[in-house]
């Protein structure tokens, strides 16, 4: 687990990110497995490198949002980015419509030239904020190699037509057929394509199944067959290498089965909305405005390994920076306000952090 | 048996879990895995100094998951298969669909049942005293295999278990509890816990995962006969921490 890299705090999770292997867009983990770059740079950094090769993600949907709708997109875009096979499975009518809504990579040079005035600021930082910004630093030490692992995406601009318009994406409409047996079928074919031989894996995949047991759907009402689709796949994705995202509306799941859902997830990811108007909420979150939304990761893939992974937060707002590139951060708590009488969080936070540089540790 | 402090959770299983014929279950939940219960027994069961076999069903993970593992604890699974010892089944893939009627289902269990049964019947023909355990994980698999019929899934398991009758099998195997927490599912994990000798549940902390304190487990040891003839169904409550090379067990509050 050594590594050479300067650490941003010692409290951060130690990510060899060093290693990476012959395939693009694949970086080698601890424990003889890969990782996928989720297409979100801070949250391959919260799963500790990425989506695991052959494991199998499952997003809890948000009712009223379509927060799942910008993961599942930062995904895909960052496969058809690295020419990576697409599956992709949705229970619009016309599902490879979906692919002109992808987002689009930030070209580095605009985005080098957006970074710099942000760390000439960095005297200006106040401390209770400090995590805000380790982010940012270890997302320019990714940047260097000539293939990114993880690109930034700009929401607001679509992705070129000639990275999607290749033989290596497929797409599926949920609602052609009564039954999960044609989608079983196409994923089966998916993953034999790029099945590894002899534990090497020659090329990545990505699956990707938006909103699983949506009415629209006419096997929605099949809960057992959901299930033995969803084991299926599991058993699919794990032998080859390939990453398969599920996004579902939990409400729509009976509680026992969605316990099931929950146990066969590798990694468990849930995506919730944050009311317009919700001051008790506002006041007790900085930077409450331009939250998109929350995301909460409950299970991480363990593969090959027995040891849990224990993150050092489970919630994490949803930011749009610059209102094009989505960004997770840490909840922050907005400090105390000072003319509400109670001084100790005011004390604790301002003069605290200026004592401390007289006081030289 | 890791380090020369008593092992909490060796220590509440109590030692004639080695003997043969008995029956553990292991309960975990969404947020507290309890498969790293299942790796400590595997280590334990196929320790050099016995001669014990143990048939592992997997319907949870592929053979290099549990060989990773067990490796880093010491255990070189492949080895103990060459030297039968160990017998992995892996029905990651087994289906048992409705497609051809009702037999067909009852099929896909019938056949690993005869299966497990010859391999139990080779090993126990075989000379040395032995213990063969039949591990399952998990039991829930079973039945999302089995296409939801809870009452296949009970009859494979109760096949299972005439298996210690016959030959003297211990059982592990690995459930969830909180799928079967409606009432109308309960009677399947009820029925799981009753045959058990020892159940051991893995939960997590009431304040929260912590880097130090992965969760708790609670074990309950049924039938603990005591010297003195008394019969007492024993709990013990501890935490527990997962490394990759072992597990530390201790009480809340002991550990520095």
């Amino acid at each position: 687990m050594a590594s050479s890299r300067p650490r941003g705090s010692s409290f951060s999770r130690n990510i060899s990110s060093a290693a990476t292997s012959q395939v693009p867009g694949v970086k080698l983990g601890p424990n003889g497995t890969s990782f996928l770059s989720s297409g979100i740079s801070d949250l391959d950094q919260i799963l500790g490198g990425g989506f695991t090769l052959g494991s199998l993600v499952m997003i809890m949907e948000d009712p009223e949002a379509p927060h799942h709708m910008l993961l599942l997109r930062n995904f895909m875009s960052q496969g058809l980015i690295h020419k990576q096979p697409l599956l992709y499975a949705s229970p619009e009518k016309d599902p490879r419509g979906f692919l002109g809504t992808l987002p689009s990579p930030m070209a580095s040079k605009e985005e080098k030239s957006h970074e710099r005035p942000a760390e000439q600021d960095a005297n200006l930082r106040i401390a209770w904020q400090y995590k805000k910004y380790f982010g940012e630093q270890n997302s320019e030490v990714q940047r260097g190699g000539k293939a990114e692992y993880c690109n930034d995406f700009d929401l607001r601009k679509p992705l070129e037509r000639h990275y999607y318009s290749g033989q290596r994406v497929d797409c599926i409409s949920l609602r052609d057929s009564s039954n999960l047996a044609p989608l079983l079928e196409r994923c089966s074919t998916f993953s034999a394509q790029i099945s590894k031989s002899d534990g090497n894996i020659t090329c990545a995949g990505r699956i990707a199944i938006q909103s699983l047991c949506s009415p629209q759907c006419d096997f929605s009402n099949k809960e057992w067959d959901m299930l033995s689709f969803i084991r299926s796949l599991k058993g699919m994705v794990r032998s080859s290498g390939a990453v398969a995202v599920i996004s579902f509306p939990p409400s729509l799941v009976s509680p026992t089965f969605l316990k099931r859902w929950q146990h066969l997830a590798d990694t468990l990811i849930s995506v919730k909305a944050i009311p317009d108007e919700d001051k008790e909420l506002a006041k007790l979150l900085t930077g409450y405005q331009d939250m998109l939304g929350l995301l909460s990761i409950h299970k991480v893939a363990r593969i090959n390994t027995q040891v849990p992974a224990i993150l050092e937060a489970t919630t994490f707002s949803m930011k749009l920076r610059k209102r094009r590139a989505l960004v997770l951060e840490c909840l922050n708590q907005a400090p105390v306000d000072g003319s509400s009488g109670s001084s100790y969080g005011t004390s604790g936070s301002c003069s605290g952090s200026s004592k401390t540089g007289n006081l030289d540790f | 048996m890791d380090n020369s402090r008593a092992n909490l959770l060796e220590e509440a299983i109590g030692i004639g879990i080695g003997k043969g014929g008995r029956v553990v279950v292991v309960e975990d939940c969404v947020e507290t895995s309890g498969a790293f219960v299942l790796h400590h027994f595997l280590k334990r069961f196929l320790h050099p100094d016995s001669s014990d076999v143990v048939i592992f069903i997997a319907f949870a993970h592929p053979f290099s998951h549990y060989e990773r593992i067990l490796r880093k604890m010491g255990c070189n699974l492949t080895v103990h298969r060459k030297n039968h010892r160990f017998v992995f089944l892996d029905m990651l893939t087994l289906e048992c669909p409705e497609r051809n009627g009702r037999e067909a289902r009852e099929d896909g269990l019938l056949a690993l049942y005869g299966e497990i049964e010859k391999a139990v019947e080779i090993y126990s023909s075989l000379e040395g005293s032995r213990t063969i355990t039949i591990m399952i994980d998990d039991i829930s698999l079973i039945e999302v295999a089995a296409n939801g019929s809870s009452n296949h899934m009970l009859d494979f398991l109760h096949y299972c278990y005439t298996l210690k009758a016959k030959y003297g099998c211990s059982f592990v195997t690995l459930n969830h509890e909180d799928i079967y927490s409606s009432a109308n599912t309960l009677q399947l994990i009820l029925q799981t816990e009753y045959l058990a000798d020892v159940i051991i549940k893995a939960e997590p902390l009431a304040t929260g995962l912590a880097s130090d304190v992965h969760g708790q487990l609670t074990v309950l040891n049924k039938g603990s006969v005591s010297e003195f003839g008394g019969s007492s169904s024993k709990v013990r409550n501890f935490h527990f921490r997962v490394k990759e090379n072992n597990v530390d067990y201790f009480y809340p509050g002991s550990q520095t």
